[in-house]
């Protein structure tokens, strides 16, 4: 098993190559102040190339999901360095992450986390309105994840699946390089599961989009290119998915 | 208002239920307005209508009931006459009688003002002010039975006054109608020589009383008289035409309660406001997070939710709005009740502006919404 790999021996050559959807460099996240202070990211070094599928396992509190903050822009690392589609995104304000967010970082998150006032066509078309497009028709992406005949039911009216589904078309609207997935399975069946994060790799490799997938679910790993497993805020390079 | 309005349909039992206290709130405002103004129109009218600028007073009048405490003489309507800045002067009787006409009992507050001075009320009906027996009663007094030709009989002293014209519009005082009288005959009243029956020129001429209750004063146009230096020459006291308001029985108290109630109202309604968006604010409190994960700008929420509070306020308080013009038609026209444009769209404006304020407050906790807290299996 590799530990941190540094990011040459992960990735092939970048010579004309397009930049990585993911980069980070010996990032350290400490949460808390003083003697309460945990090292959630330890010398972590990750790159995920464009139309890579990667997923993250590891116990609860291992930092998976400090791991996906992190890369999404919603914690500042303490020090090392993440970049997302060849820009450095570690120094970034609230408001200046959350204008990168909508246009280069996709969210999966659990059980969709869908907005209950809207259907699943309008949760489309907010994504689309908050990066600036008002005439988005959310059908064929709807479509695409097997939801078009679901397109007005809102979200106390889906299974946990469809949630996700609407959910994977929500992260996928405004075309993003970098899709990261929260526990997409955590509240589905084992057939659901199977199927949702089938549907994600399916959507990824068509959009050419990269994920990076935190889970506990061992069973849905067949569907990912690397696998990664996080231990107490390193990262070790687990296994590879042929 | 993507958001805003698809929310607002959703979660239409709760906006209801907190549009139905805003209309409440609304209806209250306006009503309290719309009494407000009423009572005002009851108690100070009949000044409000005298083309004055000012009063003077006998020096050492209290405020409270100037009108019928003063006492002021030819020396002192004399001095106003002749001082500089004053196109006008004329003297003013102001008391209280009480009467029967055609059967009925009726109060009315005399205003004796000379037929030929400024003072002499313009008529809807009949005539203007000659004769030593007739008097000009305000439009309000038909309410009461009175009408053009009606004999006014007062108490005790007998004396009989007829009716030859009806002001133009609502003419009261601390809610009394008023009955212009010829300022002879009102002293002739205020002497206590008046003889039963109608009063003669013969009576009035002989009245040897002199006084009359203030100095009804008109600047000269562009002018701003120093009413302190004339009231020093004149041995008065002055009062502008708004200030002599408070000098109407009753005037002060019922516009400051009624004025408290409405503050009170404002501030409840922006408390309430406040208090359901910041309910609203924290139940949704996860919803925003993921929206601001998705990449939703603090300013995108902030704009959505005050429009949001913006929409709920304006369409239930016009709803508020609308029962209260409608219950004030229904109103009967002896209530002191009147509902006039300026002070309903204050109250609309207020009503709006201060529940808007209020939810601002509250939808500012948007801003401190964490996105990280996205994450997780909170849903």
């Amino acid at each position: 098993m590799n530990v941190n790999p540094a990011p040459s021996t992960l990735a092939q050559s970048t010579r004309a190559q397009p930049a990585p959807a993911l980069d980070l460099t010996d990032v350290v996240l400490d949460l808390g102040d003083g003697e309460a202070s945990v090292r959630a990211l330890d010398s972590v070094s990750l790159r995920i190339e464009p139309g890579e599928f990667a997923a993250v396992v590891g116990p609860s509190g291992s930092g998976k999901s400090s791991l996906l903050a992190v890369a999404g822009l919603l914690s500042a690392p303490t020090s090392g360095s993440v970049r997302v589609h060849g820009t450095e995104v570690s120094g970034l304000g609230p408001g200046a992450a959350a204008r990168f967010r909508l246009e280069n970082i996709g969210f999966v998150f659990q059980s969709g986390n869908l907005i209950p006032a809207l259907t699943a066509a309008d949760q489309l078309r907010l994504a689309a309105r908050l990066a600036g497009n008002r005439r988005l028709d959310p059908e064929p992406l709807l479509r695409a994840v097997g939801m078009e005949r679901r397109a007005g039911h809102r979200p106390e009216q889906l299974s946990g699946g469809e949630r996700q589904r609407v959910g994977i078309a929500r992260a996928l609207v405004n075309r993003p390089p970098l899709l990261l997935v929260d526990e997409p399975t955590a509240a589905l069946d084992r057939r659901r599961s199977a199927e949702v994060v089938g549907l994600l790799a399916e959507q990824a490799a068509r959009f050419g989009v990269a994920v990076l997938m935190v889970t506990h679910d061992h069973d849905v790993l067949g569907h990912c290119d690397r696998i990664l497993e996080m231990v107490d805020g390193r990262l070790a390079e687990a296994a590879a998915v042929a | 208002m993507f958001l805003a309005l698809r929310e607002l349909s959703f979660a239409r039992g709760r906006f209801a239920l907190m549009g139905a206290v805003i209309s409440l709130i609304a209806l209250l405002v306006v009503l309290l307005s719309g009494l407000a103004v009423g009572l005002t129109n009851d108690g100070v009218s009949g000044l409000r209508s005298m083309p004055a600028t000012s009063f003077a007073f006998s020096k050492g009048t209290i405020t409270d009931n100037a009108f019928s405490r003063s006492l002021v003489d030819p020396q002192e309507l004399a001095a106003w006459k002749d001082a500089p800045g004053i196109a006008s002067a004329a003297p003013l009787g102001v008391s209280s009688v009480h009467g029967t006409a055609n059967g009925q009992q009726i109060d009315l507050t005399l205003f004796g003002v000379e037929p030929s001075s400024f003072l002499s009320p313009a008529v809807s009906r009949g005539e203007r002010l000659s004769g030593p027996a007739g008097i000009v009663v305000s439009e309000t007094a038909r309410a009461k039975g009175l009408e053009l030709g009606s004999t006014v009989t007062l108490d005790r002293i007998g004396v009989e006054l007829t009716v030859v014209g009806f002001t133009k519009g609502q003419a009261t005082f601390g809610h009394v109608n008023v009955a212009y009288v010829p300022l002879a005959t009102w002293r002739l009243i205020a002497s206590g020589t008046a003889k039963p029956g109608p009063p003669t020129q013969a009576h009035v001429d002989a009245v040897a009383y002199r006084y009359a209750s203030a100095v009804a004063v008109q600047a000269a146009a562009g002018a701003a008289p120093d009413l302190a230096a004339i009231d020093a020459r004149a041995g008065t006291v002055s009062m502008t035409k708004a200030q002599a308001f408070n000098a109407s029985p009753g005037y002060q108290p019922e516009t400051l309660t009624l004025t408290m109630i409405q503050v009170f109202l404002y501030a409840i309604s922006s408390l309430v406001v406040g208090a359901f968006f910041t309910v609203w604010t924290i139940q949704r409190k996860h919803e925003l997070a993921v929206l601001r994960a998705i990449g939703a700008s603090a300013g995108y929420l902030l704009r959505d939710g005050l429009a949001q509070a913006a929409i709920l306020l304006g369409a239930f308080t016009a709803l508020g709005v609308g029962a209260a013009v409608a219950l004030g038609a229904l109103m009967p026209s002896t209530a002191p009740f009147s509902l006039e444009p300026a002070p309903v769209a204050v109250a609309t404006v207020l009503t709006i502006g201060l529940g808007l304020a209020g939810a601002a407050v509250a939808i500012l906790r948007i801003s401190r919404v964490d996105p990280l807290t996205a994450l997780g299996g909170n849903r």
